[in-house]
């Protein structure tokens, strides 16, 4: 009885603090855990459905004579989707083959050619546009929003999206021909 | 006489068309916005990160991509626009991470919360613990010191007990 009387009272770090503590350490884990898990997923994989997405395209690229064109609006046609940038030297190398072969498509109205301009200056793009004749629809990808939702690892990258919007392809890099390309929309197409 | 009016006539000419002529190279010189320098293109770029290179600030990054950026800050500074405009321009077209001072906002609010409240957090913890380090040691010389005392007399009187039994 006496030692409980002598014995002082104890002053612990109150029980509300504790729990916010602990509550505040757990979420700051998940959200870096999930920061982790979406870095290493790498970019999105064939067989996933795209999320539909709006871009705006630059003067003088328009779809349609569209200033935008947006995805849930290709169904029924092959969309090649190209990330690019005008200070990107591997772009350079597949530039003609890709204008090349939308040219041999165009006129086939099944597929769309996509030019997504990452990271770049407006001024430095239509420069680049122009070195390579490039006349499909082209335009930035705003906020990077699109270029974050497709979680690109670097440019130049190309999706294949079917006729129902399912991403079928991805291409690393650059292509080293126009065949290569002609190959995945031949794939696409039958 | 006569010739020494006339080149007076014609100094005060001279001198009329100077400022006149300084007048006009001034007005010129007016209408022509001076470029950005270097220091004023920097000091808005050490504010912006590129994507591309990431963790190095735009003033300092030596990619291609940087160079147009700051290239493209100068033309905007030589269009007068405000590092307030540039900023929002950047943002708007390269999205908010593109900022070395992420906006005050929404999930932003963490960054600026959390690491003031966990260094708080340390140092109460650590003020807990050094008060529980230093406690036992200033009380254990006091509590060992009453403590042997009657160790010590009970010692001394055994010894003493038995001092007078031998006697």
């Amino acid at each position: 009885m006496t030692e409980i009387n002598n014995a002082a009272p104890k002053r612990g770090v109150p029980l509300w603090v504790q729990i916010t503590i602990w509550v505040s350490l757990v979420v700051l884990l998940a959200i870096v855990g999930f920061g982790l898990n979406r870095a290493q997923q790498g970019t999105v994989q064939p067989g996933d459905k795209i999320p539909d997405f709006t871009l705006p395209l630059y003067s003088g690229y328009e779809y349609q004579n569209q200033s935008n064109v947006k995805l849930s609006d290709l169904r029924g046609k092959v969309v090649v989707l190209n990330f690019w940038a005008s200070w990107c030297k591997p772009c350079e190398q597949e530039a003609s083959d890709l204008q090349s072969t939308w040219q041999t498509y165009d006129s086939s109205n099944q597929v769309v050619f996509l030019g997504a301009d990452y990271v770049d200056t407006e001024p430095q793009a239509r420069i680049y546009l122009q070195k390579f004749g490039i006349n499909y629809a082209n335009g930035p990808d705003m906020g990077t929003q699109i270029s974050q939702m497709f979680r690109i690892q670097g440019v130049p990258e190309t999706y294949f999206i079917d006729r129902d919007g399912i991403l079928r392809y991805v291409k690393i890099g650059p292509f080293t021909s126009a065949d290569e390309l002609k190959s995945q929309i031949e794939q696409l197409l039958q | 006489m006569w010739m020494k009016k006339q080149l007076r006539i014609i100094a005060y000419v001279l001198t009329l068309l100077l400022v006149l002529a300084g007048l006009w190279v001034g007005s010129a010189k007016a209408q022509t916005p001076t470029p950005p320098t270097d220091d004023q293109v920097n000091a808005i770029a050490r504010q912006l990160y590129c994507p591309v290179c990431e963790n190095t600030p735009l003033d300092v990054c030596p990619t291609e991509a940087c160079r147009q950026w700051r290239e493209l800050i100068r033309q905007q500074l030589s269009e007068g626009w405000t590092d307030a405009q540039i900023k929002q321009y950047f943002v708007a077209n390269y999205g908010a991470r593109v900022l070395a001072e992420p906006p005050r906002s929404g999930l932003n609010w963490l960054i600026y919360i959390l690491p003031p409240a966990f260094i708080l957090l340390g140092v109460y913890i650590l003020y807990r613990a050094l008060r529980t380090w230093i406690k036992p040691s200033t009380a254990a010389p006091a509590s060992s010191e009453s403590d042997a005392k009657p160790l010590e007399d009970e010692y001394v009187a055994k010894f003493e007990e038995e001092l007078r039994k031998r006697n």
